[in-house]
């Protein structure tokens, strides 16, 4: 008993000198956590979905936080995972390449706007001696893709490419293994130019492909399809682009073969564009468009007050759209998004101004 | 010198109640806490498979019992089934203990028996140590930039379509990982086989590989079982370098070069995206059937291990 008292006594009173700096740090740490709470003052929104546009709004948060103050965080978790995330309301806003669907919209219960912030384009890329620049028309993709045409030089191919020799190798088709924006764009647009893809495959983010290797990711494919000789595969353009991977021009509906760049991605969106902007530019009508664009959508809820959210955060929200769709754009080229139409940008503006928190009109 | 067996009992069971007098804690709470430990991993484990089975009842409800032997899998139409991906699971998994036997065993033989301490053993233990502890991402890396070129050479060879990525590479990948796994349980069996059995052997004029055959594996043989079945949980289980280079296709793989996919590979490529309650609920029926397949596969294997150690 008596040798435990010794030991406690020698343990604690060395450790006076301890217990003075234990409440100097205790001190501090109070004061700083009062000073953060005093700085926290600004708003903080949280976002998630979409992978594809993460490099250009984590780049237009970042300057926002530096010009307006509001911390914005946004989750690079999928276009699926961000309408799951907004439909139990734990996000102030989700990002989705894709269109909610009636049975989306169903379980989230109130309306959705949907707000379009860039516009991309997916292009097939390859792999083959030389980097020849080809051209398709949407039928041969669709085929390639449903395993009907199975070598390089098919007669279908080398008709539209006369200069260029394709090799007899077969072609190996890549796709995504991961569910994907991407894939839903591209899968959209092979449903509308061939009616044997819709039948058989369908369109969506995740789909029971006929044919092919599974690479996770855009980097997974753009991997795998630079590794393979013969491969025939799908990316953003951007990872094309930085990967400096050979890509193909299609013809679209008006029958001119597009080359896909930025420019031609804009163009894509000029066509009749609906109201609530959930429009699918694939096999677009315009003129010069590329034929597999699409837009990202920034999905808020019409009617902000829920989940205890103030005013003053919904108002937040309603400034952000603003300015991710004005002054924010100037971001999209430098990154090779493709900026909004003056058209799109009209669009964006209504279904903002139409975002209302207990019925009023947040912005006036 | 003159301690008796009497005097050494008494003075350890005096000195147990010194000590129980010093530090408080009686015998009956320590052993309490421990079973406590215990029950909380039992019910953990029956919270996992209970969870599982709640959250994937839609799915069960709707296929039943198509869903193991269905082959589509179909996230547009919503047909879920997973017999692809069972057999993807178990092709790989089974050929990757193969390849990754024919390495281990011997490895386990050299430590255990050739180079039990030295600087020869100590490299190899923290050469083998370092082979568990590399991330599954960097071997999928290694496997994708590395591997798969050189499969791709090995199949033009062959004959067989370039592609490089499929069974036989992820069961390649694979192998190299659980290779650690199999081989420290297994040096650690050998090195236990009593030497007098061994110099007993070699009294009798055997040499030092029949020692080894006919001595130290038959003893240390259901150790080595039961490195081998931790070795072939690990494989069932793998996810990231398996998703990497397996070729993800959704098809019942034809040959050991044709891509496939497995269960693990599936759910963590399509949870993110899942959208509607059917898919996700297909998804976690898929880590069901993972989870059972491993619970089956874990103890048949223990009890083979207990039929071979009372069967001696």
């Amino acid at each position: 008993m008596n040798d435990n008292l010794n030991w406690f006594k020698k343990y604690f009173m060395r450790g006076v000198k301890m217990k003075e700096g234990l409440k100097v740090a205790v001190f501090f740490s109070i004061l700083l956590g009062l000073c953060s709470w005093g700085f926290g003052a600004e708003v903080e929104l949280i976002g998630a979905g979409a992978t594809f546009p993460y490099p250009l709004y984590s780049k237009m948060y970042d300057v926002y936080h530096k010009e307006h103050g509001a911390k914005i965080n946004y989750q690079a978790i999928g276009s699926g995972g961000g309408i799951r995330q907004l439909t139990n309301k734990t996000v102030d806003f989700g990002g989705s390449d894709a269109i909610m669907s009636d049975k989306d919209l169903q379980e989230a219960g109130a309306p959705v706007l949907h707000i379009p912030t860039c516009a991309g384009a997916v292009v097939v890329t390859y792999k083959l001696a030389g980097d020849p620049e080809l051209k398709f028309t949407p039928d041969v993709i669709a085929d390639i893709f449903l395993g009907k045409i199975k070598k390089w030089n098919d007669a279908r191919i080398t008709a539209m490419n006369q200069g260029v020799k394709p090799p007899d190798t077969d072609i190996t088709v890549v796709h995504r293994s991961d569910g994907s924006g991407t894939t839903s764009i591209f899968s959209s647009y092979l449903s509308k130019v061939s009616p044997e893809w819709k039948e058989k495959v369908g369109a969506g983010p995740s789909l029971n492909w006929p044919a092919g290797l599974g690479g996770k990711g855009n980097p997974g494919v753009a991997g795998l399809v630079q590794q393979t000789p013969g491969s025939f595969g799908y990316v953003e353009l951007i990872y094309a682009l930085q990967n400096k991977m050979p890509y193909g021009m299609i013809k679209n509906k008006k029958g001119n073969f597009v080359k896909p760049t930025i420019a031609t991605t804009s163009l894509a969106a000029n066509t009749a564009l609906p109201d609530d902007m959930k429009v699918d530019l694939t096999d677009t009508d315009a003129a010069e468009g590329y034929p597999i664009s699409g837009f990202t959508w920034i999905l808020v809820y019409r009617e902000q007050n829920y989940a205890n959210k103030t005013e003053e955060k919904a108002k937040a929200l309603v400034d952000l759209l603003w300015w991710m769709t004005h002054e924010g754009q100037k971001y999209a080229e430098p990154l090779h998004y493709a900026p909004l139409s003056k058209a799109a940008v009209g669009k964006a503006e209504k279904l903002i101004k139409s975002i209302t928190y207990k019925d009023m009109p947040i912005m006036k | 010198m003159n301690h008796t067996i009497a005097d050494t009992a008494v003075h350890a069971s005096r000195a147990k109640i010194t000590m129980q007098y010093k530090w408080g804690i009686s015998e009956a709470l320590f052993r309490r806490l421990l079973y406590f430990a215990g029950l909380i991993l039992v019910v953990l484990l029956a919270a996992i498979f209970f969870s599982l089975a709640i959250a994937s009842f839609p799915a069960l409800r709707q296929f039943g019992f198509s869903f193991l032997i269905g082959k589509t899998w179909d996230p547009v139409r919503g047909e879920f089934g997973a017999f692809a991906f069972l057999v993807g699971t178990l092709m790989s998994s089974f050929m990757a203990l193969l390849i990754s036997t024919v390495f281990s065993l011997p490895v386990s033989i050299f430590l255990g028996e050739y180079f039990r301490h030295g600087n020869v053993s100590t490299f190899m233990k923290s050469v083998i140590e370092l082979l568990a502890g590399i991330p599954s991402v960097i071997y999928g890396f290694w496997g994708l930039f590395l591997l798969v070129p050189l499969v791709r050479a090995l199949e033009t060879k062959l004959g067989v379509a370039p592609q490089g990525v499929g069974i036989f590479t992820s069961s390649l990948v694979l192998a190299v990982m659980i290779i650690p796994y199999a081989s420290s349980i297994g040096t650690e069996v050998i090195s236990l086989v009593p030497s007098d059995l061994k110099e007993a052997a070699l009294s009798l004029g055997a040499t030092r590989f029949e020692v080894i055959r006919k001595i130290v594996l038959p003893y240390a043989y259901s150790g080595i079982f039961a490195g081998i079945l931790l070795a072939l949980g690990r494989a069932l289980g793998e996810t990231m370098a398996v998703t990497m280079v397996i070729g993800n296709s959704n098809f019942l793989p034809k040959s050991i070069f044709s891509p496939g996919n497995t269960m693990a590979s599936i759910i963590a490529n399509e949870f993110t995206e899942a959208t509607g309650s059917l898919y996700l609920a297909s998804l976690i029926e898929l880590a069901l059937v993972l989870f059972i397949v491993t619970t089956i596969i874990n103890i048949s294997g223990k009890l083979i291990i207990r039929k071979m150690s009372t069967g001696k």
